[in-house]
């Protein structure tokens, strides 16, 4: 018996009268929805349409209409309609069902929970406008104590030996988005950004396209299990190197790249064969404990010569804080976590939407544990994972963060609309996508400019909100927690996170 | 000029690849190491024309990132020797450990005796010259060329002894596994498959054979037949079948 159809997840409306049949919607939707017939109508086929926008966006008389779930299924509070077509698509298939962008699940929001504080009478606030606000961020590992030595002539002398620290104008970095899961222009758009705003982006496990060559003094390169585009030249190219372990949206699963979006680019870039598979496995062949991820952030570093910083990525799981007190004590130079609403280009469902936990969670307890035992010098702590806004990244801090990755953000101020097929190749916005045609719609130029908007008013917001709490420094935000109320959360989970409920 | 002489005796791993790297800087061509015992990372990410002659046995990570040299060890040698390595060379006189050659994308490494378990895992190769070739003398543990996307590894089995090792070539989808001897199917890894070796096959690894056999003073007539079995991908695209869209 058939299983039928499933209705359709959106519908496209024209409205005639509006539409002057100028196919810019044809020409544009890369799914097939729109089709031109031989009367110079527009046929429309919204089962194809991912709500990415792109029509809507390009229409010049706002003729077209997006609605989304047009056919109710009976309500029913436990078999919801996405529960339902999950059971269809499996049924028909047999597959895992792939999903790409961050979790989809309606979790509580912990950041939307946590009110920043302000300054009243007693302890004024700092206005920015006339004020220094200083948030340079440096991440590395910091001396417990430093020796100082006043010289004969009166000069004095550092003799602590201070480890590579990256210097960051801003404590905002874009995270790792890999050349093959977005496109070349995508990656010269973040890069031109990060160069721009004076921090630094991510190359992801895409190694590292010579056209960016020029921003790479602004590039953390990333070691992966696949070791894709990892050779001496890459690792010296970047000013910090990344192991990563796991990732938010798929922790404890390794990825895999379609063998179509390997063109011959992306596989001189990875240093793989063209068109195979880019199987980057779960874990790391040659890391099955701390001491052996010891050793791979030591030969890293020794084939560097010492003078890079070492990050080492995780996702955020259960025990992240032991994980992450092991790492501080592998010499590596920072621990990113990446929560679970971390965003990717592909990911099974299954684990995007269950597998992890809240990156507030996370990094409150990474920095609690690092603290208890008197190791949080050691290591930096990155937060990423679903930070949307200014007072997301500054309640990260509050939390225990030295920094913060942004992704899906970035990718939204350039085109992105969220619609979650990244993993088709077809990205209309010509983000996630290698077809040529598509790739060439992203200006780097304009793009660059509005991710650097981006991080230039997230900055300014920070400076403000810093200001109103009395405070002219990241550092002094840097896990004080006693600037964050938590606001109809539950004891655990403020016990977790180390915060006072409102009121108190 | 003359061999450059360290002496690694009671040295660390950092202060030995400084004085490698100062006399490669200075022009040396060749390089004698001796009294080393368990210094990992040695040649690591080490670049040019350079002959290094390990006297003793090195620690993990052997001529990791490394682009170019050659390294002759005169002992054993620990896990993962050739780790990531571009290109270059690695002749070892004795066994090694786990996961050699892992995610080697070019250059040889020639090993006389035995391997560890996960031999060439993760080998890749990609346009010209980028092909990774992995002798190993006698025999290997299981998963051999696991995940391997390109590249050659032969196992010679000197010794005679029938290969017992399973998972061989787990998840491959690219390059060649090359063991002398038969294999059944049930040493096989998932996506892995068996075809026959050919004489047309013989010819493409003499080369590596008569190589090998070079550096070990081994006559290599023993060892150019078509006893082996070849163990390649079922399909480069092993995952592609697992996936649906949301």
């Amino acid at each position: 018996m058939s299983l039928g159809s499933v209705p359709l997840k959106y519908r496209i409306q024209i409205d005639r009268q509006q539409c002057m049949q100028c196919m810019r919607c044809v020409d544009n939707c890369s799914y097939g929805v729109f089709r031109e017939e031989d009367d110079g109508n527009i046929l429309i086929d919204s089962r194809k349409c991912t709500a990415c926008h792109r029509c809507i966006s390009m229409c010049p008389r706002d003729a077209i209409n997006l609605s989304e779930r047009p056919v109710d299924y009976r309500s029913h509070p436990l078999w919801t309609p996405e529960a339902r077509e999950d059971v269809i698509n499996q049924s028909r298939s047999g597959r895992i069902v792939l999903a790409g962008m961050g979790n989809a699940k309606d979790y509580p929001i912990i950041y939307d929970r946590l009110v920043l504080d302000a300054c009243q009478v007693t302890n004024p606030s700092i206005d920015p406008l006339r004020e220094p606000m200083e948030l340079r961020t440096y991440l590395g590992q910091k001396p417990s104590k430093l020796d100082i030595r006043k010289q004969e002539n009166g000069d004095f002398e550092l003799n602590t030996k201070l480890s590579p620290n990256l210097e960051l104008q801003t404590p905002i970095m874009i995270g790792h988005m890999s050349y093959g899961a977005i496109s070349l222009n995508a990656q010269l758009s973040l890069a031109k950004a990060a160069a721009k705003t004076g921090t630094y982006m991510g190359t992801g496990e895409g190694g590292l396209h010579k056209d960016i060559y020029p921003y790479q003094d602004n590039m953390i390169v990333q070691v992966a299990s696949g070791r894709f585009g990892v050779d001496i030249n890459y690792l010296e190219r970047g000013a910090a190197i990344e192991i990563k372990i796991g990732q938010g949206a798929k922790p404890g699963i390794g990825g895999h790249l379609p063998g179509e979006k390997v063109c011959t680019d992306v596989s001189c870039t990875r240093m793989i064969p063209a068109g195979s598979d880019a199987i980057s496995p779960a874990p790391h062949h040659d890391i099955y404990s701390i001491e052996d991820l010891a050793q791979l952030v030591r030969g890293l570093k020794e084939a560097t010569e010492w003078k890079k910083p070492v990050f080492v990525k995780i996702a955020a799981v259960h025990n992240v804080a032991a994980v992450a007190a092991g790492i501080a004590r592998s010499s590596a130079d920072a621990v990113v976590i990446d929560g679970f609403r971390g965003g990717t280009g592909a990911s099974p469902k299954v684990f995007r939407d269950n597998v992890g936990i809240p990156i507030e969670a996370a990094v409150a307890s990474v920095d609690q544990k690092l603290n208890d035992q008197g190791i949080r010098n050691k290591v930096s702590v990155i937060a990423s994972g679903g930070i949307r806004n200014s007072a997301d990244i500054a309640k990260s801090i509050a939390l225990g963060a030295d920094a913060v990755y942004i992704g899906t953000a970035a990718l939204i101020s350039m085109g992105c609309r969220v619609c979650g097929n990244c993993y088709r190749g077809l990205c209309p916005w010509g983000i996630a996508t290698q077809r040529e045609d598509l790739v060439s719609r992203l200006d780097p130029e304009v793009e660059s400019e509005h991710v650097a908007n981006l991080i230039n008013s997230w900055t300014l917001e920070l400076s403000e909100l810093m200001g109103a709490a009395g405070i002219n420094s990241i550092e002094s935000l840097r896990g004080n927690r006693s600037r964050l109320r938590g606001y109809m959360l539950d004891e655990g989970t403020l016990d977790v996170l180390q915060v006072k409920p409102v009121g108190a | 000029m003359e061999p450059v002489r360290i002496d690694a005796k009671g040295l660390h791993y950092t202060p030995l690849n400084q004085q490698i790297r100062k006399a490669v800087s200075e022009g040396a061509t060749d390089i004698i190491v001796d009294n080393v015992l368990g210094q990992r990372f040695i040649a690591d990410g080490l670049k040019g024309e350079v002959t290094i002659r390990i006297n003793g046995v090195p620690g993990g990570d052997l001529g990791m990132f490394m682009n170019g040299p050659t390294c002759i060890v005169k002992g054993n040698c620990d896990h993962a020797p050739g780790n990531t390595m571009d290109s270059g060379k690695l002749v070892i006189h004795g066994s090694a450990g786990d996961a050699v050659a892992h995610s080697m994308r070019g250059g040889k490494v020639f090993v006389r005796d035995d391997i560890g378990y996960r031999g060439g895992i993760h080998m890749k190769e990609y346009g010209e010259g980028h092909k990774p070739i992995l002798i190993i003398g006698d025999n290997a543990c299981s998963f051999l060329g696991e995940y391997i996307a390109g590249g050659v590894i032969i196992a010679l089995g000197r010794s005679g002894k029938v290969f017992g090792g399973r998972g061989v070539g787990s998840g491959i989808h690219g390059g060649e596994i090359i063991l002398r001897g038969e294999l059944k199917e049930r040493q096989l890894g998932v996506g892995a498959k068996i075809t026959e070796f050919t004489e047309e096959d013989l010819e493409k690894i003499r080369p590596y054979i008569e190589e090998f056999c070079e550096y070990f003073g081994i006559d290599p007539e023993k060892y150019l037949d078509t006893k082996y079995t070849k163990i390649v991908a079922a399909s480069s695209r092993p995952f592609a079948g697992k996936y649906v869209w949301e």
